[in-house]
């Protein structure tokens, strides 16, 4: 009779399966960062150790440092465009591309949008809408490009947004030359017209300061609101809407998808597009900062994004665990060479290292899991089987 | 006798089903040894552990005597094991020699593969069992029965002694079954110990030397093959007598769900591999389409899909020409798809089965709410398609690769049908299911046609061809060659239509049963002659 009995059972119990304990479910999803990023302190403290540096001494610098309010806002500051750049990258990841470009998407963006804003004076509200605009278009036509390479001649996405990586950054020492603001290199460097103060989007300081005071010229960059944004839109493009499934089908399974109706040539279009859009917006924060695009205008945060897309898996709340990481060690990677505890270095090993250890970490998180259900199940049955 | 394998008391928990429950197994050495059971009853499963492909909870595993614990299947070839798995595993841009040394390519200095070496070592594997393969041959061009040899030559080729087949003849037309079948016995005479799945009885029946059959997870029972009917098998399986069939009777209209005329698809080469068709499907008909694979029957339904460009012709659907609308347009007209391989074309294998059920019917409810993909219908109907088409799985939020094989196939059936479609293309609709749902999905085509649907069915399977269609047209060569009345056909009889050798054979009827109300489309019959 028992044959029959757990026939039954499979399927009546099988309902709290998934259902199981939430928050160990979100615990067991961030061990995976979390353990890599542990791992990495121990693996680079041996490095450091045999290097004849003091780990904890190190630690405790970064620690105290980390704690302070101006850090945190730097911190903040440096993971938002890291977050939108691994949203970026995180868009071509579920359609199976792979988008190196948001380098070159975001910073021919940055340039243009700069321009943009600073050739015009209008109500804030418009000025800074049509800065954002501009990135974005300029953004999505370049990631569409690429897009249009791959699809219509066959160029592999890798090898097309490398090459135009290169062309805009070409392009952009052209056109920073071209564009530069007329005599303003005695006073505020090489670089496009400044954009007018209506064109700055306001900070957003009022956060912050309900925990204490800033220091004069700290600031928690607006752009974050745009960031949050684009987590959210993200999110619901992608999980809750016919355009989200269609492109996430085409990543799993092509041939499958196409067959489901799916056109692969205007998926990948489309989310070259679209990546390359989310791209624009993730030089703004320093637009709005410096209030133009000069020679010295933040680089990497493009590659960076994708290994912080990497390491939150595409998910939108794991790519901002990721940002918020990189761009600790970021922020304390400063503090090292001040106090001159270990070399500053040391933070570049770390990262290779959570990168490398993240992978593997996901890979256990999911066997634990699965072990663990497949024990409750067990567990189960044998109370259903007498 | 000597046993090869013997396991003992394996069990293999999954989250939220147990797979394999304290099973025992004993395979003799030089014996052809059948698995059979139920769609998720575990057999596959039991095969991944012996093949070192998953670890047993609990349990041993002993071959030839000797206690084992493989921790991935390189252990388990090492001790002489090889597995052909129910999915193929080939890379279709490389051929067949390239394909058989992958992972264990004979090297030559610095590091080369030693393709010489290679190529001799591989023609004396195939010379002693007497498999014959092109090594030269790119996969992609490769038959389904080829390609299932290239598979098990692959396996003979790292020296197994013991082979396991997971489903090997599903793919396969009577034929090339034979051919397989002669292919084991020779494998046998050669000394090898064969493990094989299948869930045609009749089969099992006359090749296995023993049966051991598995129900929910469990072994039930280790018979001789002289013991036991069919039937018996059945019954053991299911734990309960069979359900029969309804018997069908005609539903044809003399509405026209499907028109084609003219069809014709080229190939890279230009080659015509569908060559001037002209078909016709009318509601409540299912007309079979009978061939050997290969012969044009891919494009043809690709053509339909919407997936294969064609050279020229037209496709109406309910009147409305169809052939230059996207694959989408179409599928939302209503043409339903059961492609022939559910794991390339069929299914999202990391996605939850409730995103599997909405795929092609993603743009319409209950999947869809306008734009927004609707989470909440989608689970509704997967939950429907759960019950009604017995798909066995504890829940629907887990990955379509969570699921058995059979039981993949039920979820894609069920998609398709639930959606209503108003003529469903369905390549070998029962695929790698068991008995006892084989009826019951041909219960609910028969049903669906009986509402008006028009169904082009394909399949290797030709009593399922002969049983389900109310007409059979052959394609050769991508030329329809014949229309036959499956009413006064055998299997062989088809069979011989199917290669083109059917000179001795008796005039075909150009009509099926619905002669009378035809307006003779398919007058293109044997334009071969
Ligand atoms: N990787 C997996 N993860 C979770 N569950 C699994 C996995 N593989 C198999 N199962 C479950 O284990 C059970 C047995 O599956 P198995 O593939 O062994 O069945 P089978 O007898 O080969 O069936 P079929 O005839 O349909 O191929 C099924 O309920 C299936 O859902
Ligand atoms: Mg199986």
């Amino acid at each position: 009779m028992a044959e029959h009995d757990t026939g039954e059972s499979h399927r009546s119990q099988a309902k709290s399966i998934v259902g199981a304990s939430p928050l160990s479910q979100v615990l067991l999803a961030a061990a995976a960062p979390l353990g890599a990023f542990l791992f990495s302190l121990i693996a680079s403290a041996i490095v450091l150790i045999a290097a004849g540096g003091n780990p904890l001494e190190a630690v405790a610098d970064m620690l105290t440092h980390a704690s302070k309010l101006e850090v945190q806002v730097s911190m903040i500051n440096r993971a938002t465009p890291l977050y939108i750049s691994g949203v970026a990258a995180a868009i071509g990841f579920k359609m199976n591309l792979f988008n190196i470009g948001v380098e070159g998407q975001y910073r021919m963006a940055a340039i243009f949008a700069a321009y943009v804003g600073g050739a015009v004076v209008l109500p804030s509200v418009l000025h800074i809408g049509l800065i954002v605009l501009a990135a974005m278009v300029i953004g999505g036509l370049w990631g569409g490009l690429a897009g249009l390479l791959y699809t219509h001649r066959g160029v592999n996405e890798v090898i097309g947004t490398i090459m135009l990586n290169g062309v805009a950054l070409g392009v952009i020492a052209w056109l920073v030359r071209r564009w530069q603001a007329e005599g303003a290199i005695t006073e505020v460097g090489v670089g496009t017209e400044p954009i007018a103060d209506s064109g700055l989007l306001p900070n957003l300081n009022f956060i912050p300061e309900l925990f204490g005071d800033l220091r004069a010229n700290e600031e928690l960059t607006g752009v974050l609101v745009i960031a949050i944004i684009v987590g959210i839109a993200y999110y619901l493009l992608l999980n809750r809407t016919v355009f989200g499934y269609d492109l996430r089908a085409s990543g799993l399974n092509p041939f499958a998808a196409r067959a489901g109706g799916v056109p692969p040539r205007k998926m990948a279009l489309t989310a070259m597009l679209l990546s390359g859009s989310v791209a624009g917006l993730v030089g703004l924060a320093e637009i709005f900062d410096k209030g133009r695009y000069d020679p010295n205008f933040v680089g990497f945060l493009g590659f960076n994004g994708i290994a912080v897309a990497l390491l939150g898996r595409n998910n939108p709340v794991g790519i901002a665990v990721g940002a918020l990481l990189w761009a600790f060690l970021d922020a304390t990677s400063d503090i090292l060479q001040v106090t001159q505890t270990a070399p500053k270095e040391i933070i570049d090993i770390m990262r290779g290292i959570i990168l490398l250890t993240v992978v593997i970490g996901y890979e256990v998180v999911r066997r634990v899991r699965e072990r663990t259900e497949a024990a409750r199940t067990a567990a189960r049955l044998a109370e259903a089987t007498p | 006798m000597a046993l090869a394998i013997e396991l003992s008391g394996v069990t293999k928990r999954f989250p939220g089903v147990v797979a394999n429950d304290k099973v025992d197994l004993a395979v003799e050495t030089g014996e052809i040894h059948a698995i059979c059971g139920e769609n998720g009853a575990g057999k596959s499963t039991l095969m991944k552990i012996l093949f070192g492909m998953q670890n047993p909870d609990e349990g041993t595993v002993r071959v030839h005597g000797e206690e084992v614990q493989f921790s991935s299947p390189a252990d388990a070839i090492g001790r002489g094991i090889g597995m052909v798995h129910q999915h193929f595993m080939l890379a279709d841009q490389l051929n067949v020699l390239e394909n058989v040394i992958l992972g264990a390519e004979p090297l030559a200095s610095f590091g080369r593969i030693d393709f010489k070496a290679a190529k001799k070592h591989l023609r004396k594997v195939g010379e002693a069992y007497g498999l014959d393969v092109d090594p030269h041959d790119l996969v992609e061009s490769l038959e389904v029965g080829e390609r299932q040899r290239v598979e098990i030559i692959k396996v003979l080729y790292r020296g197994a002694k013991i082979l396991i087949l997971d489903e090997p003849t599903a793919v396969l037309v009577p034929h090339e079954v034979d051919e397989l079948f002669r292919n084991m016995r020779e494998l046998k005479a050669a000394g090898e110990t064969i493990l094989f799945i299948d869930h045609k009885l009749d089969e099992v029946l006359e090749i296995a030397d023993t049966i051991t059959v598995l129900r929910q997870g469990r072994t039930v029972a280790t018979v001789k093959p002289t013991a036991v009917s069919s039937g018996d098998l059945a019954e053991m399986m299911v734990g309960a007598e069979l359900p029969t069939p309804q018997t069908s009777r005609s539903t044809v209209t003399t509405e026209v769900a499907l028109s084609i005329s003219g069809l014709t698809v080229l190939d890279e080469d230009n080659r015509r591999v569908v060559d001037d068709v002209d078909l016709e499907v009318r509601r409540g008909e299912i007309v079979g389409l009978a061939g050997v694979e290969g012969n044009g029957q891919t494009e043809l339904v690709g053509a339909i899909i919407g997936t294969q460009p064609t050279a020229s012709g037209s496709i109406r659907l309910l009147n409305v020409e169809i052939a230059d609308q996207t694959v989408r347009k179409r599928r939302n007209a209503g043409v339903g798809y059961i492609p022939q391989d559910r794991q390339q074309e069929g299914l999202l294998l990391f996605a939850p089965l409730w995103e599997n059920a909405a795929l092609g019917h993603q743009t319409k409810p209950p999947f869809a709410n306008g734009r927004w993909f609707d989470r909440f219908g989608a689970r509704e109907r997967t939950e429907a398609i759960r019950g009604w088409f017995d798909v066995r799985t504890p829940d629907i939020e887990v990955t379509a690769n969570a699921l058995s094989g059979g039981n993949q196939q039920k979820l894609i059936v069920g998609r398709e049908l639930t959606a209503k479609p108003k003529v469903l293309i369905a390549a070998h609709p029962t695929r790698g299911i068991d008995v006892g749902a084989q009826a019951a999905v041909w219960d609910d085509i028969r049903a669906a046609r009986a509402e008006g649907m028009g169904t082009l069915l394909i399949s290797a399977d030709l009593e399922e061809l002969i049983g389900l269609s109310d007409t059979i047209v052959v394609i050769h060569k991508g030329k329809l060659t014949a229309t036959v009345d499956p009413a006064s056909i055998t299997a062989r009889q088809l069979g011989s239509y199917m290669t083109g050798t059917d000179q001795d054979l008796p005039q075909p009827t150009h009509a099926g049963k619905t002669a009378d109300n035809r307006n003779r489309e398919d007058s293109t019959a044997r334009d071969n002659g």
